[in-house]
């Protein structure tokens, strides 16, 4: 009485045999494999778990790119046109009529620069930040470290900052502006930026999830950070006696080191980058443990 | 044997606050912070009682190959328990040891993207459950002809039939090959021809000796898929043992339910949608008064109330009526004698049926069912309503008079008195035939 239908009245008890005889076993380790305790001490993130997880990170970082240019007529063109048109209107408005120093480069290039690294690390920030919330269904149904959540979206922002540095070499290229050794150590510097981007993405995802807060302060957060970073003027604009303010803002070791290591204009201000650097190993440090403390109860509130 | 999960003194706590609120503003946790004394003071230190144990000190160990069912009411800590083995949530307290890979399928189709196209969520679905790449690309093809969706393959899935998006959900977490699967509810979904198939699928995952966790309403899939069940009730191990045994256990559980034809939300369940629930069953006579008993022959009225959440455009409502010992003695279905299905719109409706019994008196009880035309199964609940029917009838004339109550039913007869008989003429033979005939009469 299932169902009106005789064929289909017991879909479920035709489908297979009563309790299905066991034919073998698989071996059982001597070990567990996986040991479930309530967590402890918070050691800072498990990186063979990670390693294992790898793959994951590929997918969720291809994915997160694959949706967001899908069903866009321009495509990933959309990855240059942000920072291109920002450029663009930073020329006009901050080069030609605030009449903004650059160091001596033109300022088209000058800006692009900055604004190639700018765009990087705000969406890389913007997008993790809101990560952890926006994949909520992975959190409560499947297992795997969360901070691939917030690296792929990072990661994700790397891939359209490659992009993006194709019209960087092109204004270069128009504008004469030729390479010298020091262009060796911007590897080095986007690496840092990655990371600086990864421990701020990381913190405000897991705050994100227990405070919707960070949700509205994120995006203001952002847009007051590129004021106090040397995007659209250089570091030397600012009066000697607050430089030192500027400096504890680590975007602005990297972002100044980014430029002469593209233009290898000026020397490398390497007590700057020294700063930069610590303050972003800190920061990834302190975002990684607040993580794992925090990762434990993600799955029961978000 | 040596076990493959080992569960010792396993708890769970959630606090009642965190459930209500999923997620704070900073200004609350501020608030809440100076507020916080004065409420402690206010409540005089008492035990804090706004925390639940979703699970209490489960300890149990389940060995390499065995299918495990895990059933119970909601509420109970199935899903906890899932969530905690599948490492989503954390314990807080005991320990748990895994002697193998675990994949768990809490729901098909997790991380299933809209706007990717069949063809990409194959691999992006595959690898958040845990399968390597390689993997994934070697077991493609299989996965897709499981899921019958070929042609539409590089459509993005947004596009697809509800049918289609689960049935490539599945085929995707049916190839997983851990030696421990965790499932949880995952069958009711899709139409019945595929549950069909998912079931098989995972009668030969059992088959191959992997161990399975298997959380399940529905006791018919509990009963042929699992060798062991575990029934938890208020995050305790209420019994433990082989699936018959605990599963009727479980089902006759439903006694309480049964008297009333009050449906909880809960109420054991073998088949069912989302898309309606049964709230209650009423028996009256046919002046609309409720009866717990019939009278032998008495008509009557069974008042069905269902919770309609879904517009349900080809309804088909059954009542069955069971005896006690399990024979199913009778249905009616709103579609008998070529009557068209009904529609039910969003909402509550009270739906009568009048039935002219001719039970023999005995202990019934009804079962009501709803489904689509097509037979897929919206709602079931058995023993909805006991009911029993009475030795005598309402006018008092009539009655069965038999001890032993023999069959079911009373077929509407008409007797009719001797015709053209012819008196015993003293012929030895003839009076031997007589002697039999009036034997069959009276047996």
């Amino acid at each position: 009485m299932h169902a009106p239908t005789p064929e289909i009245a017991s879909p479920l008890e035709a489908a297979i045999p009563e309790n299905p005889p066991v034919t073998k076993h698989p071996e059982v380790p001597d070990e567990p494999l996986v040991r479930i305790r309530p967590t402890k001490s918070s050691i800072a993130i498990d990186l063979r778990d990670l390693w294992a997880y790898r793959e994951l990170l590929y997918f969720l970082t291809w994915r997160d790119l694959k949706v967001r240019y899908k069903q866009t007529v321009l495509g990933v063109a959309w990855a240059i046109i942000q920072p291109f048109f920002t450029m663009l209107i930073f020329t006009l408005f901050f080069g030609k009529l605030a009449g903004v120093p650059s160091d001596g480069i033109a300022y088209p290039v000058f800006v692009y620069a900055g604004l190639l690294l700018w765009t990087f690390f705000s969406n890389a920030v913007s997008h993790s930040g809101n990560s952890l919330v926006g994949n909520a269904n992975l959190l409560t149904k499947v297992y795997f470290p969360r901070v691939i959540i917030p690296g792929a979206a990072v990661a994700a922002g790397l891939v359209d900052f490659f992009i993006a540095f194709g019209v960087l070499i092109a204004l270069m290229v128009y504008y004469h502006v030729s390479v010298t050794w020091s262009i060796l150590l911007l590897p080095a510097l986007v690496g840092l930026t990655t990371l600086l981007a990864l421990a701020v993405g990381m913190w405000t995802s897991a705050l994100n999830v227990k405070y919707r807060d960070i949700r509205y302060a994120l995006p203001f957060m952002i847009q007051l950070w590129m004021f106090v970073s040397p995007v659209i003027f250089p570091s030397s604009f600012v009066p000697q006696k607050w430089r030192w303010a500027l400096a504890l803002n680590p975007l602005t070791g990297i972002i100044e080191g980014f430029r002469t290591s593209l233009f290898g204009r000026n020397p490398f201000d390497w007590v700057a980058l020294a700063t930069s650097t610590a303050i972003t190993l800190a920061l990834l440090v302190y975002a990684a443990y607040t993580f794992r403390r925090m990762e434990r109860t993600f799955a029961d509130i978000v | 044997m040596k076990p493959i999960i080992r569960i010792h003194n396993l708890s769970k706590r959630y606090s009642i606050g965190a459930l209500e609120a999923p997620y704070a503003t900073l200004r609350e946790t501020l608030t809440g912070l100076v507020r916080a004394p004065l409420k402690r003071f206010r409540r005089n230190g008492a035990g804090r009682d706004d925390t639940i144990w979703a699970l209490k000190d489960l300890d149990f160990a389940i060995e390499p190959g065995e299918v495990v069912g895990i059933i119970g009411r909601n509420g109970a800590g199935k899903s906890t328990l899932l969530k905690i083995l599948s490492r989503i949530t954390e314990p807080t307290t005991g320990e748990v040891d895994l002697y193998g890979r675990v994949a768990s399928l809490l729901e098909v189709g997790t991380g299933f993207h809209p706007e990717l196209t069949g063809r990409e969520n194959i691999y992006l679905n595959g690898s958040i459950l845990g399968m390597k790449r390689t993997e994934i690309e070697s077991k493609f093809d299989e996965i897709v002809a499981f899921s019958e969706v070929e042609k539409f393959l590089d459509t993005p899935v947004k596009r697809y039939s509800s049918g289609m998006y689960v049935r490539l959900a599945f085929a995707v977490a049916a190839h997983l090959e851990p030696e421990i699967l965790v499932v949880d509810e995952v069958l009711a979904v899709g139409d019945a021809q595929f549950q069909k198939k998912c079931l098989g699928k995972m009668g030969d995952v059992a088959r191959k000796g992997r161990t399975v966790l298997f959380v399940s309403h529905n006791m018919v899939a509990v009963k042929s898929l699992c060798n062991r069940a575990i029934l938890l009730s208020g995050g305790r191990v209420a019994k433990d043992g082989g699936v018959d045994d605990v599963v009727n256990g479980y089902l006759r559980d439903a006694d309480g339910i049964a008297r009333t034809g009050i449906i909880p939300d809960d109420a054991p369940r073998l088949y069912g949608t989302d898309e309606a629930k049964l709230r209650s069953v009423r028996l009256t006579d046919l002046s609309d008064s409720e009866v717990a008993q019939l009278y032998l022959g008495q008509p009557c009225r069974v008042h069905l109330t269902f919770e309609v959440f879904k517009d349900i455009p080809d309804a088909v409502i059954e009542v069955g009526i069971v005896a006690m010992d399990g024979v199913q003695v009778t249905n009616s279905s709103n579609i008998d004698g070529g009557q068209p299905a009904m529609f039910l719109g969003r909402g509550i409706h009270k739906i009568t049926l009048e039935l002219d019994t001719i039970l023999l008196p005995r202990q019934y009880s009804f079962h009501v069912s709803l489904n689509h035309s097509n037979g897929l199964t919206i709602e079931l609940i058995e023993r909805a309503l006991d009911f029993d029917v009475l030795r005598v009838a309402e006018s008092g004339g009539d009655s069965y008079r038999w001890t032993n109550v023999r069959g079911y039913v009373r077929p509407t007869s008409r007797w009719f008195e001797p015709q053209g008989s012819v008196p015993i003429t003293g012929d030895s033979e003839n009076s031997n035939a007589g002697r039999d005939l009036v034997a069959g009469g009276k047996r």
